[in-house]
């Protein structure tokens, strides 16, 4: 049953996400984003790691899609006049999907995975007290630095967007 | 569950293609960046996969390190795109071409 379940989201997730590609109006593809980031945290919910998935929808469905469609209805980008790509950058795309496709065909093919390999050992994904031991000791100073990065990233966001008039005396 | 690691990764690399393709395909910075989104999401998918599979935590926790910048990264672009909007009144990517020749 997880396997039919697998196929399943796997398909629905590649399916809004070449919907994101092709997509002509900007909301319809943000929309998609959100339906293919869906899929990946139902196919982190079927490797056991369901805090994470809880957390993709969180953190993207709800802030980062819901940005997206607040800046694409303030800038009121209708490019529908002209087409949305060139046909060099047509070319260019398929080539680099093609090629990146085949590397990862290769790989699942010809790699030799190991033979334990197809069973989930232990659902340590969902207990959620071992990923506050990893985050409080080993990575401890990652999270500071992601709270630095956070910070510098909101300075720069009140500095990008805000109007410095009158404040030429400043510069 | 008989499905292996190798669809898990055979999936997050056609993820990553795709992202990839559409950065490179369209004109719209707004969709480049949603296509840059696809491709950080993959690479999470990958590490979910890899974790769980070899029954460690560290893939995990990876991912909240990603997630953290994706989120930083989508507000400082997002703010670099509308103050180029206001500069420039467009978000096509060819039409930014100040620095052609």
């Amino acid at each position: 049953m997880p396997d039919l379940f697998f196929y399943l989201f796997a398909t629905f997730t590649v399916v809004c996400a070449f919907g994101v590609v092709l997509n002509r109006n900007t909301v319809n593809a943000a929309i998609c984003l959100l339906l293919s980031l869906f899929g990946v945290a139902a196919l982190f919910t079927l490797l056991d790691a369901y805090l994470l998935a809880v957390l993709l929808v969180l953190v993207y469905a709800g802030a980062v899609v819901a940005l997206f469609l607040f800046i694409v209805m303030l800038l009121d980008t209708q490019g529908g006049h002209n087409r949305p790509f060139k046909p060099l950058a047509l070319i260019a795309s398929v080539t680099g999907f093609a090629l990146l496709l085949s590397g990862a065909l290769m790989l699942v093919t010809r790699g030799e995975w190991p033979a334990h390999a197809t069973s989930v050992t232990a659902p340590t994904g969902s207990v959620l007290k071992s990923y506050a031991e990893l985050l409080f000791t080993t990575y401890l100073l990652p999270v500071q630095i992601m709270g630095f990065l956070l910070l510098i990233a909101m300075l720069g966001v009140i500095v990008l967007c805000k109007k410095f008039e009158g404040l030429e005396d400043v510069k | 569950m008989t499905i292996g690691i190798d669809a898990f990764i055979f999936l997050s690399a056609l993820l990553f293609a795709i992202g990839f393709g559409g950065v490179l395909l369209r004109k719209n910075t707004l969709v480049i960046y949603m296509c840059l989104e696809l491709m950080l999401v993959a690479s999470t998918l990958a590490f979910v996969a890899f974790s769980s599979f070899n029954g460690t935590m560290d893939g995990n926790v990876f991912v909240f390190f990603i997630l953290t910048v994706a989120a930083a990264e989508v507000a400082v672009g997002l703010a670099i795109i509308v103050a180029l909007f206001r500069r420039r009144q467009t978000v096509q990517v060819d039409e930014l071409n100040a620095l052609k020749n």
